[in-house]
């Protein structure tokens, strides 16, 4: 595995004179987070790269070990934060999966539909700012408009719209009534429309072909040893994702394809991604036609959940039960189990490895960040190409620093 | 392949005093690897046809530590590290897990960082994994082609995520506690 600082140029390489370094980040427009390269450049050709990550680390994992399941939510969601619903529905499954909670049907639905929501919530931010990085201003701004309505259908359902907080152990904070199923509706049937215009503007767009078409190639095998996932695997040939391999929540109920692409480079990524959007409405589309009826929470009674505000409010029952989840000395039983559990975030496989004890903190709590490993990639792929396009790389991987520093 | 298979294929293949254990009654079942082997059956999990473990998913160190004497009496474990393998094959569609238990400091003296085998020339993502390790845990993954401090700066002190850690009380003239 080449590329670490180790193997930067050999100090007797005969034209390291030519060489030159550039420090690319941490602040940086094209960066959009903090992200840091050193650059070692032949004229305007790339010949190394090193990434120095750790400019936001803020310590999430430790903060885990100090908060509860409930608590750690908040945490969750400043992951990534193109998608933060993805991020806490994915925290929220590795800890159910570690006590051993099956959902009800309502709430595997709603979350499925939140899930999907907030794959277009990245791919559309993702699609447009690549595009914005190589120029291309007009597709941004049409996408936004989008993520627009996306947030306000997820305000009505949390009260929040970005950093939502919205899952809960055993099922959510809030029920949806008809009103938001109605919003939900209403975007699915006015997206496409968008969708085509991009599509128009960018897919055959000569510009845009020349500056993505080849660039970046990740081949099948290096995608695999270096385990990329989701799309970024995806548009490398590699078939896997976890909606259709290891089903969680109700996507075993939906009609959906996984797309997958042969050409490895940023622009299957992006035709990758545009076509995900669409399989995404149509699970959206048959998910929401179909919401079971009954309570949204797992039975109160199991003692893990907390109960509904109403009842905390109104009844003694409620209240008792409410502090017998929340208080530091009483609390529930966790298994002394050590789970692995993943979804499929929008960029690829989000983990979270677990390590139960007595106490309803997790006794350390590791996660998987796609954008960790994606950022691994993004030496072995810039090789040998322009200095204008490691814009373009990195707009395709997605990488977001909150994510890979965590 | 299950974890019972897998298990018999590496006990056959290194035998019982380097495949030390296996728990297939946790959730997620474990194979327990001795620390000193673990480079040559993680070339074999991926080498090997049957088991064909292409991809690292995942690879996450934990401490094992109670610092509270009050409450050390009742901890279930023994004081020790450990570092996690989550493994899974594309083309056998099959997760394993493989685990490696050790001591916390090297020879017990405080200081001296335990000691395991890299596995970053066998999945090539290891090799990020394995700073962060060492980063956060203070494993000395012997064989690594750089290993250095990737989240924290060079210079910090300290092992962040140990459960003895102390935070620093300044650093560069910022205060810290």
């Amino acid at each position: 595995m080449p590329l670490t600082a180790a193997q930067t140029m050999p100090p007797d390489a005969p034209d390291q004179e030519y060489h030159w370094t550039l420090n690319f980040g941490p602040q940086h427009p094209a960066t959009h987070t903090t992200l840091r390269l050193v650059l070692t450049l032949d004229g305007e050709r790339v010949v190394n790269s090193v990434p120095h990550i750790g400019y936001l680390h803020s310590g999430f994992e430790k903060l885990a070990e100090h908060l509860d399941f409930n608590q750690y939510v908040t945490i969750v969601d400043r992951m990534n934060y193109l998608s933060p619903l993805a991020n806490e529905i994915s925290w929220h499954h590795a800890v159910e999966k570690l006590l051993g909670i099956e959902l009800t049907p309502r709430c595997k639905y709603l979350r499925t539909i939140l899930a999907e929501l907030m794959r277009l919530h990245d791919h559309l931010l993702n699609c447009g700012t690549s595009a914005l990085d190589l120029g291309a201003f007009t597709a941004f701004l049409y996408f936004f408009e989008q993520r627009e309505l996306i947030y306000n259908i997820v305000e009505y359902a949390s009260g929040q719209r970005f950093h939502t907080s919205y899952t809960r152990v055993g099922g959510v904070m809030f029920d949806v009534n008809n009103e938001w199923v109605n919003q939900v509706r209403s975007f699915t049937k006015q997206f496409r429309k968008t969708h085509d215009e991009v599509h128009k503007l960018l897919t055959r767009n000569r510009i845009f072909i020349d500056r993505t078409k080849g660039i970046g190639v990740l081949s099948k095998e290096q995608a695999i040893n270096l385990s990329c996932t989701g799309p970024i695997a995806r548009a490398s040939g590699v078939v896997r994702d976890l909606r259709k391999d290891e089903p969680y929540l109700a996507y075993p109920d939906f009609d959906f394809k996984v797309i997958c692409s042969q050409g490895g480079d940023c622009y299957a990524r992006y035709l990758v991604r545009m076509q995900e959007m669409i399989e995404s409405v149509q699970i959206i589309e048959q998910a929401i036609e179909n919401i079971p009826a009954g309570p949204v929470n797992v039975d109160a009674g199991t003692g893990v959940v907390l109960p509904a505000k109403p009842a905390v409010y109104r009844s003694i029952e409620g209240l008792i039960q409410h502090f017998e989840v929340n208080m530091p000395n009483r609390g529930y039983e966790v298994p002394h189990e050590e789970i692995y559990a993943a979804t499929e975030s929008p960029n690829g496989e989000l983990g979270f490895y677990i390590v139960g004890q007595d106490s309803t903190r997790a006794y350390r709590a590791r996660t998987r960040p796609p954008s960790y490993i994606h950022f691994a990639v993004f030496p072995h792929i810039i090789k040998g190409h322009q200095l204008s396009d490691v814009v373009a790389v990195l707009g395709s991987l997605n990488i977001i620093a909150a994510e890979l520093d965590r | 392949m299950t974890i019972q298979e897998i298990y018999q294929r590496l006990v056959d293949r290194f035998g019982a005093d380097k495949i030390t254990g296996i728990n297939e009654k946790a959730t997620d079942p474990w194979i327990e690897v001795a620390p000193a082997a673990i480079g040559e059956v993680a070339q074999f999990l991926k080498g090997d046809d049957q088991l064909a473990l292409d991809s690292l998913n995942n690879l996450s160190a934990t401490d094992f530590l109670e610092t509270d004497a009050k409450l050390a009496a009742k901890f279930p474990y023994q004081p020790h590290t450990e570092v996690v393998y989550h493994l899974y094959s594309f083309r056998r569609k099959h997760r394993a897990v493989i685990k490696v238990k050790f001591d916390r400091w090297k020879n017990n003296e405080a200081g001296q960082l335990p000691e395991v085998p890299t596995v970053s020339h066998v999945w090539g993502i290891a090799d990020w994994h394995e700073r962060e390790a060492y980063d956060m845990m203070g494993i000395h993954f012997v064989g690594h082609p750089n290993l250095v401090r990737i989240l924290c700066p060079d210079d910090w002190e300290g092992y962040p995520l140990r459960k003895d850690y102390e935070f620093p009380e300044e650093y560069h003239g910022v205060r810290g506690q």
